[in-house]
């Protein structure tokens, strides 16, 4: 665990402002070979290697991230926590999920600034919520908090909602799980990076892998823009790019590249009090500390490795912002940007072994990875330790596709988000 | 994002509807090898570069044609056929 931040240390730096504060993690140069290797200094990346050296006592361990620590989808995502799944495989993973978030920054002696403020998905008919309804019954068999909210109750907690007769997409409802909310998600790269380093880690940024190195059909290693490094073991946790880091090792995976844009609105006071769904798009909004809306919505529907989005789907999620919320109208767009996804066929993740040995594949998180990061991090470190995956991440495996074991938590068939 | 349609011209993407990889090849009809039809559904090339693709001019004249786009930049290199 690591250690050193605390009141104390403020005052400490305060009184002596000419002692800067020491740097976070270690910049060491790569070592010629180590036990495991992780590419990608994400979220996801770093987790791993902090449970592989806490969990699993491996001490020879490199992260190696092209750009600088934080610099993807762990710093581009809306920084939403939530558990509510409804498929077997999901519902105990992200809720574990869930309950790590909850004593994160204590372990890793970070401020995450991890907030329950609640999610509310809002139904905008009355099947839907009786769909919510059922997914609320599936998740507190499961022991997760769930609440159905009728219109009164939504009326009290989301007062700012166009409740008149005149609204396009009435509010019938909500459901509401207390124990969502947001983390500051460049705080959990930084955290991670910092107590991964602390154990040890190697954390090597602007070192971008090439090429994998096979011997005998097993990937070695792998070529770099700083040299040629070999591992016993090699980890693959990237976003957007993971399909062109599997065909080095010659694999071809059920993952497609798509952008998906994120908007934040000049800051005002305090009015959104929660986490915000939509039932009539796929469409979320919270209100960060400074105080701007923070949303986002669907896919632009195109394969692209371009972080930047089209203006017709910014037009879509501004109609879907105003929709649900009448003020967003009045509120001018500070800032938008994109990040590039793993979209898979039924909507799920892989945390698994691979058809090549000694290779191990964490990717295709879709629209999902950011609140899943500290489970994705204890289950793909469990999966390269053991060469077999834990039992929250059994059916994460990239043969269930084959097998016949989709995940499709939306219900709706194959590559719902082209349809 | 422009889209050369076949049909209709250069127009903007939201008239457009994305189809798909338009390189791969469906399994013969009656196809009983199981791995054939899971790659065939399933796998994708996912190039970042050039890249060969259904698009379906939906909200136009509803033609289907293919197109080649560099997917790191988005160009349109050939296509409209």
């Amino acid at each position: 665990m690591a250690k050193g931040y605390s009141i104390f240390s403020i005052l400490k730096h305060a009184l002596r402002p000419s002692q800067p504060w020491p740097e976070a993690w270690a910049k060491p140069a790569p070592k010629p070979s180590y036990d495991v290797i992780i590419i990608g200094g994400g979220g996801h990346g770093l987790a791993t290697a902090y449970y592989l050296a806490k969990n699993h006592g491996l001490k020879n361990i490199a992260v190696l991230e092209k750009s600088y620590v934080g610099s993807g989808n762990v710093g581009r995502n809306t920084t939403l926590i939530r558990s509510d799944y409804m498929l077997g495989a999901n519902t105990a993973f992200f809720e574990k999920s869930l309950q790590m978030w909850e004593g994160l920054s204590h372990e890793l002696d970070f401020n995450c600034m991890v907030s329950h403020r609640g999610r509310i998905v809002v139904a905008v008919n009355p099947s839907q919520l009786d769909t919510f309804a059922r997914r609320g019954n599936i998740m507190r068999l499961h022991g997760i908090d769930a609440e159905l909210l009728d219109p009164g109750q939504m009326k009290k907690e989301l007062p700012y909602l166009d409740y008149s007769k005149e609204a396009r997409f009435p509010v019938y409802g909500g459901l509401h799980q207390q124990r969502a909310g947001t983390v500051r998600h460049d705080a959990v790269a930084w955290a991670y990076a910092r107590a991964a380093s602390d154990l040890g880690v190697h954390i090597i940024e602007n070192c971008e892998v090439t090429g994998m190195v096979m011997g005998k059909g097993k990937v070695i290693g792998v070529e770099t823009s700083r040299g040629k490094i070999l591992a016993a073991k090699t980890g693959i946790a990237v976003a957007g790019h993971t399909s062109q880091l599997a065909k080095m090792a010659g694999i071809k995976l059920p993952v497609e590249t798509h952008i998906l844009q994120a908007f934040v609105t000049e800051p005002v006071k305090p009015m959104v009090h929660h986490v915000l769904g939509w039932g009539a798009e796929l469409f979320y909004l919270s209100q960060s500390d400074k105080g701007g809306m923070v949303f986002g919505g669907h896919l632009d529907g195109f394969n692209t490795f371009t972080q930047r989005g089209q203006f017709f789907k910014m037009k879509d999620v501004m109609e879907c912002a105003a929709s649900l919320i009448p003020f967003m109208s009045r509120l001018r767009l500070l800032r938008h940007w994109g990040g590039i996804n793993d979209m898979t066929p039924d909507g799920s993740p892989f945390i698994c072994t691979t058809p090549i040995d000694g290779l191990y594949l964490n990717g295709g998180w879709c629209y999902q990875g950011f609140k899943a990061t500290p489970a994705s991090g204890l289950t793909f470190a469990h999966t390269i330790a053991n060469n077999a995956p834990h039992q929250l991440n059994a059916g994460f495996a990239l043969d269930r596709l084959m097998k016949g074991r989709e995940l499709d938590e939306h219900g709706i068939g194959n590559w719902t988000y082209k349809q | 994002m422009r889209i050369p349609c076949p049909h209709c011209g250069e127009r903007d993407v939201s008239e457009f509807r994305y189809g798909s990889d338009a390189s791969k090849k469906r399994p013969a009809h009656g196809e009983k090898d199981f791995a054939k039809w899971h790659d065939h559904v399933f796998l994708f090339e996912n190039p970042k570069g050039p890249h060969e693709e259904y698009w379906h001019h939906v909200l136009g004249c509803r033609q289907w044609f293919k197109l080649k786009r560099n997917t790191a930049t988005n160009e349109i290199i050939g296509g409209g056929k």
